[in-house]
Order: structure tokens, then C-alpha cells, then sequence
């Protein structure tokens, strides 16, 4: 176990590199630099910004130094906010959208199943229909639409949450952005378990479970969920990507202080050492995570040999 | 007794040459019945033709331009009927219901062509592994399980930052992006007829390569991959619409359903109409390829048959 | 009788229309004997005791009368017929492979029971598993009481499925084509343990099967199920010696036997078995029957005693 963790590990090496690589060589091919302003800048301004952040010197050297940088968890200054590192901004935005996120998936996770066991326990009745078309709304619906109109009945017409920006962290401040968040990834581990659910509830030991008198109660929960539930312990990687993708948007619209607002108003201006640092270390995050939810599929599911 | 000689076999198939033979439906009539009675994908098939219809007719439909403002009336407006403003105008006075038609457009066009390059890239990629096999295979899929693993949404933004937000780039990056799927599926079906009984079968009775692959392989091949194209199609105006609503997407006066739900976000308190249309036509549109999809998939599915 | 069915009707509802999957059927088991049921797939002879069992599809509906030890089981409530299943009657399947559940070791599948029936410790239920598995002839059976089901071959699987329906010492025991997925080496080794066990245990034993063969040495009757009824009920060495139903003969005529010369060719049955949807006004057999008259087409023969303690469901007066 602890030596395919160890070797997952290791081969994640290569790929963590082709992203860096990639990254960096299109960020470097850009035309335009991150300087041009409206005015022409006089040449020797302009030579001494380009020294003090390192473009004068050849490419590789860039390349090398970048490498190494990163080795050491500094992905250089940012271009726009003057006094910060990339690093800086990270770490001040990493623990807002890691809350957001955990919530969401947590929610997601518990909503979903439950939602989606009820419907294939009562397959064909009014409430499967119910979370049916509810998870195809989820799913269709983007969270840039949903957010939107959410904020718009529950923050201008009812009023009853802020609209937009965090609040230090404050509970009213959380719940559009988290539900908007969670509510994509509820839509679809609910139908995901439905449909594991509706298919090992259908399974010849779930008949065996039966054929030995064994309550309902116990044929569902020790017999059908754990096998129910391994299609949503392998969706949990994608969706985390998802989570992760969707919070760029869900904190730009409401203002949450989050790595994604950074890495938008990055993108917008050119600011590449943000955007390439971002870019890395969601990489990095995603793979851990892909990594964790393989070895926990292979705890829960006896004929996987982790080897 | 002809029939004498045959083996009795205890599942019902002693009957085996006594019975005429049932008579052969293809598998695209069948798809095609099973599809016409699914009454979700039919409607959506409709409402998306219509959509379509107007997003080509657009020009006709309104007195008004996409680009020209409407100095007579308020900049944002209300939906006005006698001013024919049906969805009301935008924050620099343009009519909204032209410009919800030309983002459908955009929308639309960005979703068949970029799904068209993703069809293209995926197909020539899964099949060249699927059919060869092997160490190639193994070398090529692998490549793909790596960049699936990749956060592929900020490589695209990474692409328009770097490249500009320009609307060619556009088809492109989102079509390089959405290949892996279908370049997976390809792939495994490849793999899979390969495989089958029915083409050893074919092979032993003499059929040519040629025909085993016009008669059996590409008839096989290609449900799945319609089914993934049109759940594609959606994804991908799907992600055109959240780079425009980020900003990074099609630009002025271009515009697209993501750009007008970004500026409809904005004003949502004061001019509630400038998110609404665009937000129901973007809904609607998605649920009709959803819905179209699905159909095609059951109609496809040769399993529940 | 200890199990004694009467008049059962069981029918699915489906878009296309009803199946009438078992046609008022009536056989008994006494306590500690073994009855054969034989029929081909779609005969309803696993219907009829799935619908005993409480295990049927959610499709499907069964009417008639079911009384197990005295007692009607048919139609009982979930709780009330838990207290019955796995207890008082149990069955086996078809599919070790399957049947099992693949995430759970097979100490927890067979302790569940003991626990929840029983009420007895988690231990003394281990104690009495290992007991058990001993007893069904698994080699190392502490070992592989610890084991998931996919460690397990096919034959070790149906081992243990019989070890998990005995352990509450059931009166019954419904084995459904219980050799039919195995190997042919290991298929004789399987019903030789349950006919054993049957004596042993002093259980009765109902073996569900096409293969007549299988029952030959090991039923004390045969039950004959065609198109949904019973056709023909007799002790095993009349069925075998002496078929009084068209049908009984077919099945017999087209086995390969030791004792029949190597020229001489098998007899299929011609045609195939009937529609459930749409059974023939008559006998279901009749399009199949090389004896069939007008009659035949027209009544439903009624099951009729033909002496010798046997009853058979056919129009002719006797076969020679």
C-alpha cells in the first residue's frame, strides 16, 4: 500500500513537470509583455523593470530559475500587486477557498448520496422524479447562471443574504457561495448514486442478503451502500477539479477573497506569475487528491489489489 | 421427424432452424423508433431547431442593429412592446433581443466547430491506439490519462491569456481540450470490436478487411461517438460561455450568452432583464442538447434492448 | 406436509402486457424429503418458490395459498417473513460467482445471520460459522473464514453459500440450479454435500433444475413444470421407468444415456417452449405434442390422479 502511494507519487513527477514546462514556455511565447501600458515606457524604464524581474536574461536561464524557484515553493513576484509574492497571495487566498470548497464537497457528498439512495430505493416514484429532474438542472444549469440568479432572489428580493463579499468569514457570507458551489456536484452525485443503487440493488446478493431474512435497514446499508457508493468514491477527483474550476467563477461573483478572484483578476492583467503559479499549484493539489481517492477506492473495494 | 437428429438443449433453443427466422431491423431503424418516441428529445429536437432558426434569421426578426444604440430610449431599457425592445436594451442602449440572437450565434457556432475539432483530433487518436495496439497504446493513452489529470480549464485560460482573446482561438483551444474524452471512447470501442465474436466470425467466413470495416466496424463505432458529439456540443458552449462571462472569452462588440450574462450579472438589481433572456435561452439551449443527447444514447444502447 | 402450495399464481406486469410466469400450481415436500423440480428455463420453477421466498421482482404478484410447517407465508409482511427466511426455509442460487457479496469477508455474510436471527454474539457466531464451513467441507476453514468471496473458486463459493443457508438449521432448503455455473467435476461433488446434508440434518431438500439428471440419484419425487404448470408429480423411479406425460418422455428421450446404443440418434423436442404473454387456449404443450388432438387444443387438461400415487395434467388416458 505504502509503496504504490511512494510510487504514484514519484511518477506524478513527470507530469507536475510537463505542466510546468508547458506553462511556462506559452506564458514566455505571449506577445505583448506585462508592461505595455497605453503610453510607450522610455527604454531605459523599461530596461530596468525588465532587470529587476529577471526578462533580460536568455530564455533557459529563465527556465532554470523558475525550476528551481518552485522547488523551493516561490513562484516569484507579482506583476500587479506590486508588493507581493505569488506565494503571498496563495497562502492569504488558499485557506477562504479551501473552506468554500470543503463545505461544498462535504455538502455535495452527504446531499447527494442521500438524495440519490432515497430515489433508488423508491425508483419511479414522485420524490425519484423530484431529485431526477433536479440533478438534470444541477448539471445543465451553470453555477455563472446560478450564482447570479441566486443572488438575485435570495439577495435583492428577499433579502435575506448579502449579495456579494465575504464578511470576514461569516456564516450569512458563505451560504450563496457554498450552495452555488455545491450544487452542480449534489445534482451529480445524486444521480451517480441512483444509478449504482437502482443497479446493485438489483444484484444477485442483495437477493442472497434477502433469501437470509435479514432486515431491510441492514440489507441496504451493509450490503447494497458499500458497493452503491464506490462510483461516487471514484468521482470524487473530478470533483474536486470541478469544485476547484468552479470556485474561480463562484469567487469572482461574489467577491470571496479567494486564490480564484487572484488568479481572475490575474489572468485579466497579464499578470503571468500569478496565473502560471496558480495554475501549478491546483495541479498539484488535484493529483494528491487523485491519488488519495485511489488508494481509499482500493481500501473499500476488496478485489482491487493494490499492489 | 426431421428434426430427429438436432440435440435437445434445456434453454429453449431446441427450436433453432425449426422457426423462421426472425426478421433482421437494423440497428439505425430501431435507434431511429426508439427515438421518435422519446417525447424529450423530439421537443428539444424542436426547440432547438427554432432557436437556430432565429439566431440565422435574426436580422429580419428585429428593426433594431446589434451594434447601434437606441438613442430614443433608456440605457438600460425595459422590454417594451410598441418599441419592439422585446427583451428590453442593454447598458449602451442596444436592443437585447438581437444581441441574445447574435451571442446565439456565436454560442452555437463555437459549439459545432469546436466540437467538430475535438471529433477529428479524438477519433484519428483513439483509433490509431486502439487499432494498433500494444506498446503504442499503452504509450498513447497514457499521455492521455495525463493530461486528463490536468486542471484543463486553467490551461484554456492560460491559452487566452497568453494568445489574446481572439474567437478562432477560441475553437481551437476548446477543441484540443475536449478531444480526450472521444479519443477514449474511440479507443475502446477499437479495442472491444476488435475483439468481437462477430468479426472473428466475419474474418472466417471469408469477409474482406474492407467490408468488415464499412459493415461492422464504423456502424459500431459511430453510436457511441454521436452520442459523445452532442453531449459535447453543450460542454462546449458551455465553457465558451464561462471564459466570455470571466472576460476572456468573445470581445466587443462581438458578443456571446456568456458576455451578456456577465454584463446581465452586473446589473442585476437595477435592469434584471439583462440576465434573464440570456440566462433562459443559455438553459434552454443546454437541456435541449442534454436532453437530445440522452435520447440518442438509449436509442443507440443495443443493451437494454 | 411441511410445505404444502396450493392454487399459486404469479404473474409480472410489463409494458408489454402480463407474463403469467406460474399457471395454479400446487405441489407439497414432506419433512425431510427431496423433491426434484425439472423444467426447461421459463417453466416458472424458480418463480414458484421465489414467490414463496418474498424475492420476487417488483413486478410481479403472486396469489394462491403457501403454507409452510401450517402456516400461510404468502403475502406476509417483510418483518414477519424475516423471521421465517434464512430461518425456517432457506435458498441457494444459481451463481455463486454473484451470489455472494463481493465486499464483505464471508465471516461477516455468515455471522449476520446467526446475530440477527439468533441474537448470540458476534464470537459465538464465529465459532459456530467456522462449525459450519467445517461441516460443507471447506479445507482450512478458520483461514478462510477470514476471506472475501473473489479468494474463493466456484465450487468453495457454493460451499459456502450452502454453509450460510444451513446455519440457522433450516427445515427447507431450496437449491436453484446450484450446479449449473460450476465445472462438471465439481457439480456432482455439490449435490452429492446437499443430499447428504439433507439426510444428515434430517432437511427437506427441493433441487431446481433443467437437468433431469441431476435429480436421478439424489430426489425421492420428481415434479415435472411445463409452461408455467405442473404436468406430471411422480416418485423418481416411475418419472424415469415409466413418463405418463408427453413432455416427461421428450426431456427423457432427448438426454444422452450410458445405456442407449451409439447409432442411435437423440430426440429434441421440437418447436419452442411457450409465449408467457399469450399461453394457447389449450394445453401449453399441445404445439409441441406428437400426440396432441383436437381436445387438447381447446381444454386446459386439469393435474388428475392416474393411481400408483402419481398425477400427471394430459388428455391422454395412458402411454406406452
Amino acid at each position: 500500500m505504502l509503496n504504490y502511494a511512494v510510487r504514484r507519487l514519484l511518477s506524478a513527477i513527470p507530469t507536475l513537470f510537463v505542466i510546468i514546462t508547458l506553462a511556462f514556455f506559452m506564458m514566455r511565447l505571449a506577445p505583448g509583455g506585462p508592461f505595455d501600458r497605453e503610453k510607450q515606457l522610455p527604454p531605459e524604464i523599461e530596461a530596468n523593470i525588465l532587470r529587476a524581474y529577471n526578462l533580460d536574461k536568455p530564455l533557459y536561464e529563465q527556465y532554470v530559475d523558475y525550476l528551481t524557484n518552485i522547488v523551493r515553493g516561490d513562484f516569484g513576484p507579482s506583476y500587479k500587486y506590486l508588493d507581493f509574492t505569488v506565494t503571498d497571495l496563495i497562502m492569504t487566498g488558499f485557506p477562504v477557498s479551501l473552506r468554500l470548497g470543503l463545505y461544498a464537497i462535504v455538502i455535495a457528498v452527504l446531499f447527494g448520496v442521500a438524495a440519490g439512495t432515497v430515489a433508488a430505493l423508491n425508483q419511479n416514484s414522485t420524490f425519484d422524479y423530484l431529485v431526477m429532474g433536479f440533478a438534470m438542472t444541477g448539471i445543465v444549469i451553470p453555477n455563472f447562471v446560478m450564482a447570479p440568479l441566486l443572488a438575485l432572489v435570495f439577495g435583492v428580493y428577499l433579502s435575506l443574504l448579502p449579495v456579494a463579499g465575504w464578511g470576514g468569514g461569516k456564516l450569512q457570507y458563505q451560504i450563496l457561495p457554498v450552495i452555488t458551489l455545491a450544487l452542480p456536484q449534489i445534482a451529480y452525485i445524486a444521480r451517480l448514486t441512483r444509478g449504482s443503487m437502482v443497479e446493485v440493488m438489483n444484484s444477485n446478493f442483495i437477493r442472497t442478503a434477502r433469501a437470509k431474512g435479514l432486515a431491510e435497514r441492514i440489507v441496504v446499508v451493509r450490503h447494497a451502500l458499500r458497493g452503491g457508493l464506490l462510483p461516487v468514491v471514484s468521482y470524487l477527483g473530478p470533483a474536486t477539479a470541478a469544485v476547484i474550476t468552479g470556485s474561480v467563477v463562484i469567487e469572482s461573483i461574489f467577491d470571496v477573497p479567494g486564490i480564484g478572484r487572484y488568479f481572475v483578476n490575474g489572468a485579466l492583467n497579464r499578470d503571468y506569475p500569478v496565473v502560471m503559479g496558480v495554475v501549478i499549484f491546483y495541479a498539484v493539489l488535484i493529483i494528491l487528491l487523485n491519488l488519495l481517492v485511489d488508494l481509499l477506492y482500493g481500501f473499500l473495494d476488496p478485489r482491487v489489489k493494490v499492489e | 421427424m426431421k428434426e430427429a437428429s438436432k440435440p435437445f438443449k434445456p434453454d429453449g433453443l431446441a427450436s433453432i432452424g425449426t422457426t423462421e427466422p426472425v426478421k433482421g431491423r437494423s440497428l439505425w431503424q430501431d435507434a431511429r423508433r426508439r427515438l421518435f418516441h422519446n417525447k424529450a428529445a423530439i421537443g428539444s429536437m424542436i426547440v432547438l431547431g427554432i432557436i437556430v432558426l432565429m439566431a440565422i434569421f435574426a436580422p429580419l426578426l428585429s428593426p433594431w442593429a446589434f451594434d447601434d444604440p437606441d438613442w430614443g430610449y433608456d440605457f438600460p431599457g425595459p422590454p417594451s412592446i410598441e418599441l419592439k425592445h422585446w427583451f428590453g436594451t442593454d447598458g449602451n442602449g442596444r436592443d437585447l433581443f438581437v444581441r441574445t440572437l447574435f451571442g446565439a450565434r456565436i454560442s452555437l457556432l463555437v459549439g459545432v466547430i469546436a466540437t467538430s475539432v475535438s471529433l477529428l483530433i479524438g477519433v484519428a487518436y483513439g483509433a490509431t491506439a486502439g487499432f494498433i495496439g500494444g506498446r503504442t497504446d499503452n504509450i498513447m493513452m497514457r499521455l492521455v490519462d495525463i493530461l486528463y489529470s490536468l486542471p484543463f480549464m486553467f490551461f484554456v485560460i492560460l491559452l487566452m491569456v497568453v494568445f489574446g482573446r481572439n474567437i478562432f482561438l477560441i475553437f481551437v483551444a476548446l477543441g484540443a481540450v475536449e478531444w480526450l474524452t472521444m479519443a477514449r471512447i474511440v479507443r475502446g470501442q477499437a479495442l472491444s470490436v476488435k475483439k468481437k465474436e462477430f468479426i472473428e466470425a466475419a474474418h472466417a467466413v471469408g469477409v474482406s478487411n474492407a467490408t468488415i470495416i464499412t459493415r461492422h466496424i464504423i456502424p459500431n463505432v459511430l453510436g457511441p461517438v454521436i452520442v459523445y458529439m452532442t453531449l459535447t456540443i453543450p460542454q462546449v458552449i458551455l465553457t465558451e460561455s464561462f471564459l466570455s462571462f470571466l472576460g476572456l472569452g468573445v470581445q466587443e462588440p462581438l458578443t456571446s450568452w456568456g458576455v451578456l450574462i456577465s454584463e446581465g450579472a452586473k446589473q442585476m438589481e437595477s435592469a434584471p432583464w439583462m440576465l434573464i433572456f440570456p440566462a433562459i435561452f443559455l438553459a434552454v439551449t443546454l437541456f435541449c442538447f442534454n436532453f437530445i443527447g440522452d435520447g440518442l444514447r438509449d436509442a443507440l444502447d443495443p443493451k437494454d434492448r | 406436509m411441511l410445505l404444502d402450495i396450493q392454487n399459486l399464481t404469479t404473474r409480472f406486469a410489463t409494458p408489454e402486457g402480463e407474463v403469467f410466469a406460474v399457471n395454479d400450481v400446487s405441489l407439497q415436500v414432506e419433512a425431510g424429503q427431496c423433491l426434484g423440480v425439472v423444467g426447461e428455463s421459463g417453466s416458472g420453477k424458480t418463480q414458484v418458490f421465489m414467490s414463496m421466498m418474498g424475492l420476487l421482482a417488483k413486478n410481479g404478484r403472486a396469489e394462491g395459498t403457501v403454507n409452510f410447517n401450517g402456516r400461510q407465508i404468502l403475502g406476509l409482511e417483510a418483518a414477519e417473513l424475516n423471521r421465517l427466511r434464512g430461518v425456517e426455509f432457506s435458498m441457494i442460487f444459481q451463481d455463486p460467482m454473484t451470489s455472494l457479496n463481493p465486499y464483505l469477508r464471508i465471516s461477516k455474510q455468515m455471522t449476520e445471520v446467526l446475530v440477527e436471527h439468533r441474537g448470540i454474539t458476534e464470537r459465538d457466531a464465529a465459532a459456530k460459522s467456522i462449525d459450519m464451513l467445517k461441516l460443507v467441507g471447506i479445507p482450512e476453514a478458520e483461514k478462510r473464514f477470514r476471506m472475501y468471496p473473489h479468494e474463493f473458486s466456484g465450487g468453495m463459493r457454493q460451499r459456502a453459500m450452502i454453509a450460510m443457508a444451513l446455519i440457522c438449521e433450516p427445515k427447507l432448503l431450496i437449491a436453484d440450479e446450484p450446479t449449473t455455473a460450476l465445472d462438471v467435476t465439481v457439480q456432482a461433488q455439490i449435490l452429492e454435500l446437499i443430499a447428504g446434508l439433507g439426510r444428515k440434518l434430517n432437511m427437506a431438500t427441493v433441487l431446481i433444475t433443467h437437468d433431469l439428471g441431476v435429480i436421478a440419484g439424489l430426489s425421492d419425487r420428481v415434479t415435472v413444470m411445463y409452461g408455467g404448470r405442473v404436468v406430471e408429480e411422480a416418485s423418481v423411479t416411475d418419472v424415469f421407468h415409466n413418463p405418463q406425460h408427453p413432455y416427461t418422455r421428450g426431456l427423457l428421450e432427448s438426454m444422452p444415456r450410458l445405456d442407449t446404443r451409439s447409432d442411435q440418434a437423440l430426440h429434441a423436442i421440437p418447436g419452442q417452449p411457450p409465449d408467457l404473454q399469450a399461453l394457447p387456449a389449450g394445453c401449453s404443450f399441445a404445439p409441441r405434442c406428437f400426440h396432441a388432438f383436437d381436445r387438447c387444443r381447446q381444454e386446459i387438461p386439469r393435474l388428475r390422479a392416474i393411481g400408483g400415487n402419481r398425477v400427471k395434467a394430459c388428455h391422454l388416458e395412458a402411454m406406452v
